[in-house]
């Protein structure tokens, strides 16, 4: 996974080791401080989980074991638009998979990857709440409510 | 408010806003300036209404006029017609579908005619970022008197006495819990709200959040002079960012206001409150998982006791309650803990919130007394099932719940009468289901979020979950045997048996619930291989009736497998050794010529 | 203290508060089955996350099953281990982790020590009713350690030594739900790990998932190959934990068996790591006394404590983790090493044999030294000064494939001249043994003295951490002790912040040293079991007639003939070593253009 070494921006490191001091390089503040290394990367490769054992003092198995824990951190750099499918019981029962089966179809990636060309990636997610919208589609941070599989066409075609 | 003549309430919940509320909201504010109105009119945006199944919605005071699915676009007609004319607009009421009438006072609504609303109190009613306004409907009063009338011991006496009970899912006593956490000994002690809502369907944590987060930390902070605890900290998912926007605005205006940080209200307790943000776990509403995910480690729960209540957050006491068991706090204590327990049954008392979801016509949160029947809830209240289909099961409690059946819709609904029906509270998930639903497929999907979101510590769970998950994968696809019945429950009860943490040890109940209710329909897919919801794909089998086949070929160059055979303008035939049952042919058929059966 | 009443199985029991279910029941004989649970009372290490689920019992009162290792005693429970409901569950939980295991029992390294394939023996499984998808991971060989993890059963063992006990951190639980697993940080190799191949996560794992790398193949191609000088060197903690593995009782020294054996194996020379441990305390305690003295002068340049440096997972976790302090410890290679470059040097030369055709096995309680052995460092021309390293586990399965009957074996000695040894070299075995030698040796030649009695009864024991300050003719010598590489990090910390006032300290990274090193036959979970190996070393000490490192007379000759004096330019090259900062953790990070 990480036999390959990415390179990180100097300036995105400074930030982020000033984000370890900001909550005192303290190993308990580990998922705070993982929330904010992946708002500055944008995902949380091997090397930034790596600096984050180096300031917090844990080790980096320890890092790499709640990265994996938590479906909210991502190990892969997320899509420009990246589409998440709420997979909620009102979602579901209004019919969710099938628009998870067209989005699959139309952007030939499995859930949890990004397309080819770093446009989408698709991902599901556990209710956002919306269920009177139900099936409910967020791309980005726009919601798209009772989406059915012939919408899903229109919905990429915002984003063409 | 009372500066204004009138108030136009715009719901700013996740599921309006996503309608594009906040441009009406705008749309609005622009119109009244325009006509010089500004001054006159107020328009507020609020948390959750609960009416999601209609929005955006708009409730304009002070006549209570309800407006429904309003687009921006309606904001210069709801000005010109209702604000300036006094005329009502007519086609963004709400149309009650029985009598097929329009509808215009919030409270003629049948989705509003049944509710009592105690934990959702201010939610659509009060602008949840202005301090004022929750001040202004009794914010802080219950704590002002606690700090200054009433001593800890007296205070968790009225919880106690209110019958107050977790309203989280395990329904523990919160008097209780408080006085436990009071008793023990520490030098630090902290309280701590789960808004780590999870259930898939379940957001009224979120609404109160987002429309009334001052009750929320006025409760924590009661909870911590109770408790003796100073410090309080709120763990929230971080896929809520209105909520949490919303809370740390309401934290910092009750800093401001004295009412969170050193001396509050020249009382001499010190108390004040941090969030600490989920990750995406389902199990870390489990408090010990909770708290270990709060120390920043990996949210696997370990065994009790010892408690949190003696040994949580850093090894210290830790009280843990969740959103709507503390939007429950400040009104028993004005109220008094014998109004309270005045409204609900025998061992439950007050209201609980549901989120009804899923084939009912008024999707929305819903709070009502305890022991109103499912019956009101989803028929009065829930307006019935969408497009006229017959009901055919409740789930309730999430994934840790149970599917209820038709004989169940006049229980009324309490935490012990739900758990002997063979489900549970919960959180406050329903889910209604409809004659098209597949109960074997339902009872899949909440296996496999369980799955998904067992944390894989301890065997039954980890394992014993997936193997349920893949007998009903079998099943749902034709290769199920009668004695796959006996297994799955046999391993269903093993896993509730043994589990480490209530995620195990409730995780089997839609399959067990589903099994003894809908046996037959189980027995359909492992006898006949038939799945009577139509829901199962590999369970169906197209034919092509010969009488309507006109032999346009259609059928045949869509499929993709090439199972279709025929002669153009001669009836065709499906290779059912070859068809994988998509269903492209019968999509494509004008002739209703395709089969299912 | 109000003793608690209880029963079990209708048996009344009285404990203790705070007692467990599991603890209670065994006092009166009931034996509640159980897998992740483990607990080594005498060094403190428990491991207890409750998470198999076999030791669920049936408390009156509750709603579901209670794990009886994590459940407490209390005043009145009336407890059943064994109701129909109660085996229905514990063969069901079991049923359904061994669906999500191999079935390769047959060919398994650890069939007839597995934890697992016991259990479902006692349980009487004989069918698996939940079958379905397992889970399948790469397999992951480092030069000391195999990690299979389709074996894993997630009791987390490994994981707690690893980062509870040692602070290595070089295994976590990652992934959740049904993909849990232990790993790596990123699911990397051990190599690429901060792993320091102390083995104890092998020495825990109840199932086959973490076994060591298993030489035994190559070592009887090399005894039948003509053209090959064999000799081989037996590690102290050997002879006092390989009779397990027979039958014997823990705690039963087998030193002549042991040597027997060996020849009948067909090895050309049976000698002693023993005399390389003396060889050891003669270069090491040189070095402690030139460095004391320097400091002692007044010499700022001169940095005490000195550490031990025998143990070869400790010198990999101090290159590790304090690649700071790489000059503290003592620059003596282990006596493993240390045996193998005199082998091959003074000792071929002597029978006549050039060094590509002497091949060094050792026999070892360690799997780490499989790592130190093929460190470049300790090669001449690409050629090993040790070829192999076998652990006592190995060595006891090439006795059985060979049809040796061990325990009618008569006692043999050692060959000479490397097979001579003194009771100083024997205590390398256990904690506080390399420092109480180094110390019989240093008082004497620092005061001239002659020591009234030779045991340092406060340099023993098993606290993790101890400390003696001993009377060296007026001057007082503090000395730390370690064992466990937490234990270790804790004084290394303390050295780092300059609190530490210790002049010497021994580190080993085992519990209880090398006889409760990795490669030992496994106690499964009995602590008893290493506490009798260590009676057994002093026993063997006490027993020899030379206790006293440099009074070894073949040490003396060695000198006399081929190295001239400790620490010379001869002692250097071949007898000591020096450190590299292996710390992983290195990021690249690329820098802004302008």
């Amino acid at each position: 996974m990480s036999s390959i070494k990415i390179e990180l921006h100097e300036n995105q490191v400074k930030e982020l080791v000033e984000v370890c001091r900001s909550f005192n390089n303290e190993a308990g503040e580990l998922i705070n401080v993982l929330h904010k290394a992946q708002g500055i990367f944008g995902y949380l490769p091997a090397e930034v989980q790596e600096i984050v054992a180096r300031e917090l003092k844990v080790s980096v198995a320890k890092v790499y074991g709640v990265v994996t824990f938590y479906s909210f951190f991502t190990m892969v750099p997320k899509g420009q638009h990246p589409i998440s499918i709420c997979m909620g019981t009102a979602c579901y029962v209004r019919g969710a998979e099938k628009v998870l089966d067209e989005f699959k179809r139309k952007l030939k990636v499995p859930v949890g990857e990004t397309t080819p060309d770093g446009k989408f990636s698709l991902n599901c997610l556990r209710c956002v709440g919306a269920c009177g919208l139900a099936p409910v589609v967020m791309v980005g941070d726009k919601t798209y409510g009772r989406v059915s599989p012939d919408g899903v066409k229109e919905i990429l075609a915002e984003y063409a | 408010m009372s500066k204004y003549k009138m108030n136009i309430l715009v719901c700013g919940g996740t599921g309006c806003k996503s309608s594009a509320s906040d441009l009406l909201a705008a749309a609005l504010r622009t119109e009244l300036a325009e006509r010089g109105l500004s001054g006159e009119v107020q328009v507020v945006v609020t948390g959750c209404f609960g009416f999601c199944e209609q929005g955006p919605v708009v409730n304009v005071l002070p006549d209570n006029t309800f407006y429904i699915k309003v687009k921006p676009e309606d904001a210069v007609t709801i000005v010109s017609e209702h604000i300036i004319k006094g005329r009502k607009v007519q086609n963004l009421l709400y149309t009650d579908p029985a009598t097929q009438t329009k509808v215009d006072g919030s409270g003629a609504i049948d989705f509003n005619k049944k509710q009592l609303r105690i934990a959702l109190r201010n939610c659509g009613f009060i602008d949840p970022e202005k301090i004022e306004e929750a001040i202004a409907r009794d914010g802080y009063a219950a704590l002002a008197r606690v700090l200054t009338e009433s001593s800890p011991e007296e205070v968790i006496g009225i919880i106690k006495k209110s019958g107050l009970r977790g309203r989280g899912g395990g329904g523990f006593s919160t008097g209780l819990k408080w006085e436990i956490t009071s008793t023990v000994e520490a030098d630090q002690k902290y309280v701590v709200c789960n808004a780590d809502e999870g259930d898939p369907g379940a957001f009224m944590d979120r609404s109160i959040l987002e429309g009334d987060p001052h009750t929320v930390i006025e409760a924590m902070a009661i909870n911590g002079y109770c408790t003796g605890a100073d410090k309080g900290l709120v763990y929230i998912r971080a896929e809520y960012p209105l909520a949490i926007e919303r809370l740390k605005t309401a934290i910092n205006q009750a800093r401001e206001y004295g009412l969170l940080g050193k001396d509050i209200l020249g009382s001499g307790f010190n108390f004040d409150i941090e969030l600490r943000y989920g990750a995406g776990a389902f199990v870390c509403g489990e408090e010990t998982a909770l708290i270990h995910s709060m120390e920043g480690n990996r949210g696997e729960p370990t065994f009790k006791p010892p408690f949190p209540s003696e040994e949580g957050y850093l090894g210290k006491p830790t009280n843990v309650n969740n959103v709507e068991t503390y939007a429950n706090i400040p009104p028993i204590i004005l109220k008094g803990a014998d109004w309270f327990s005045s409204i609900g049954t025998e061992k439950s008392k007050g209201t609980k919130v549901f989120a009804l979801a899923g084939k009912v016509n008024n999707v929305g949160l819903v709070e009502v007394p305890m022991g109103t029947t499912l019956r009101e809830v989803i028929f009065e209240i829930g307006g019935g099932i969408k497009d006229g289909k017959k009901f055919k099961s409740v789930q309730t409690g999430g994934p840790s719940g149970g599917c209820l059946t038709e004989k169940h819709l006049d229980i009324p609904i309490d935490y012990d009468n739900l758990i002997a029906s063979g489900s549970m509270m919960g959180s406050g998930g329903m889910i209604v289901m409809d004659e098209d639903d597949c109960m074997v497929s339902v009872a899949k999907y909440y296996l496999d979020f369980t799955v998904e979101e067992s944390c894989g510590k301890c065997s039954p769970c980890r394992i014993g979950n997936k193997r349920l998950h893949e007998i009903l994968d079998e099943i749902t696809k034709g290769n199920g045997k009668p004695d796959d019945l006996d297994r799955l429950r046999n391993l269903s009860e093993v896993i509730k048996d043994t589990s480490l943490c209530g995620l195990g040890q409730s995780s089997p109940n839609p399959v067990l619930s589903t099994l003894e209710h809908f046996h037959d329909e189980y027995m359909a897919h492992v006898v006949d291989f038939k799945c009577p919801a139509g829901q199962c794909r590999d369970l169906m089998i197209y034919t092509i009736d010969a009488a309507n086949c006109v032999g346009c070929t259609a059928c045949a160059r869509v499929c993709p497998v090439g199972a279709i055979a025929g002669e153009r303008k001669e009836v065709h035939s499906i290779d059912q050794t070859i068809c994988i049952k998509c269903g492209a042919c019968l999509e494509k058929c004008k002739f209703n010529a395709v089969l299912v059966s | 203290m109000n003793k608690i009443k209880i029963t079990i199985d209708n048996k009344p029991i009285e404990v203790d508060p705070g007692t467990s279910l599991l603890k209670a029941a065994d006092t009166v004989g009931i034996k509640i089955p159980t897998l992740c649970y483990l607990h080594l009372e005498d060094l403190n290490i428990e491991n207890k996350p409750g998470g198999c689920r076999i030791c669920v019992v049936e408390v009156a009162g509750r709603r579901n099953l209670a794990p009886a290792c994590a459940t407490q005693c209390l005043d009145g429970m009336i407890v059943r281990t064994n109701t129909m409901r109660v085996l229905n569950a514990r063969k069901t939980v079991m049923e359904l982790i061994l669906s999500d295991h191999p079935f390769d029992c047959l060919i398994c390294a650890k069939s007839g020590q597995c934890d697992l394939q016991k259990l479902a023996q006692d349980l009487g499984i004989r069918e698996i009713h939940y079958k379905g998808e397992q889970s399948h991971y790469k397999e992951d060989r480092s030069p000391s350690i195999i990690r299979d993890m389709d074996k894993c059963i997630l009791c987390r063992r490994c994981e707690m030594m690893c980062n509870d006990f040692q602070t290595v951190g070089a295994l976590s639980g990652i992934n959740r739900g049904f993909m849990a697993v232990v790993a790596t940080a990123f699911e990397q190799d051990l190599v690429k790990s901060p792993c320091t191949y102390c083995g104890q996560c092998v020495a825990v794992c109840p199932t086959g998932a973490l076994t060591e790398v298993d030489h035994t193949n190559q070592i009887i191609r090399l005894l039948a190959n003509p053209k090959k000088t064999v000799i081989v060197q037996t590690a102290p903690a050997v002879r006092a934990a390989l009779g397990e593995e027979f039958g014997l009782e823990p705690g039963t020294l087998v030193t002549g068996k042991l040597v027997s054996a060996l020849k009948q194996l067909g090895f050309d020379y049976v000698f002693d790591t023993d005399f390389a441990a003396d060889l050891t305390i003669m270069e090491e305690g040189t070095e402690l006394l030139k460095r004391l003295t320097n400091y002692l002068n007044g010499d700022k340049e001169e940095s005490l404590p000195i550490l031990t440096s025998c143990c070869p997972a400790w010198v990999n976790f101090f290159e590790e983790y304090f690649p700071e302090l790489n000059d503290i410890p003592s620059t003596a290679r282990s006596p493993q090493q240390m045996f193998g470059a005199i082998a091959k040097t003074y000792f071929a030369d002597k029978i006549g044999v050039d060094r590509k055709d002497l091949v060094v096995v050792s026999i070892m309680p360690c799997l780490a030294k499989k790592y130190e052995c093929q460190r470049d460092e300790f090669k001449v021309d690409g050629n090993p000064d040790v070829d192999f390293s076998l652990s006592t586990r190995e060595l006891a399965a090439l006795i059985k494939q060979a049809n040796i009957d061990f325990l009618t074996l008569p006692d043999d000695d050692f060959d000479s001249p490397m097979g001579e040894s003194t009771g100083a070299g024997v205590i390398f075995g256990t904690t506080g043994g390399v420092i109480e030698a180094a110390v019989r040796t240093a008082y004497e030649l620092y005061t001239g003295k002659k020591l009234e009695k030779i045991g340092f009864e406060e340099l023993r024991g098993m606290a993790g951490i101890r400390q003696a300050t001993l009377d060296f003719d007026g001057l007082p010598i503090n000395i730390g002790i370690a064992h466990g590489l937490g234990n270790a990090r804790e004084l290394l910390e303390s050295i780092k912040a300059g609190t530490c006032s210790f002049h010497a300290i021994e580190i080993m990274a085992c519990p209880g040293g090398c006889i409760g090193g990795g490669g030992q036959p496994l106690h499964h979970g009995n602590s008893q079991v290493i506490v009798a190996r260590q009676k057994a070393i002093y026993q063997e000490d006490a027993s020899k007639p030379i206790r006293k490192s440099h009074e070894n007379p073949y040490i003396k000759k060695l000198y006399d003939e081929f190295l001239g004096s400790p620490l010379s330019e001869k002692s250097h090259h071949l007898l000591h070593t020096r450190y590299f900062d292996r710390s992983k953790t290195k990021v690249i990070i690329k820098k802004e253009q302008e």
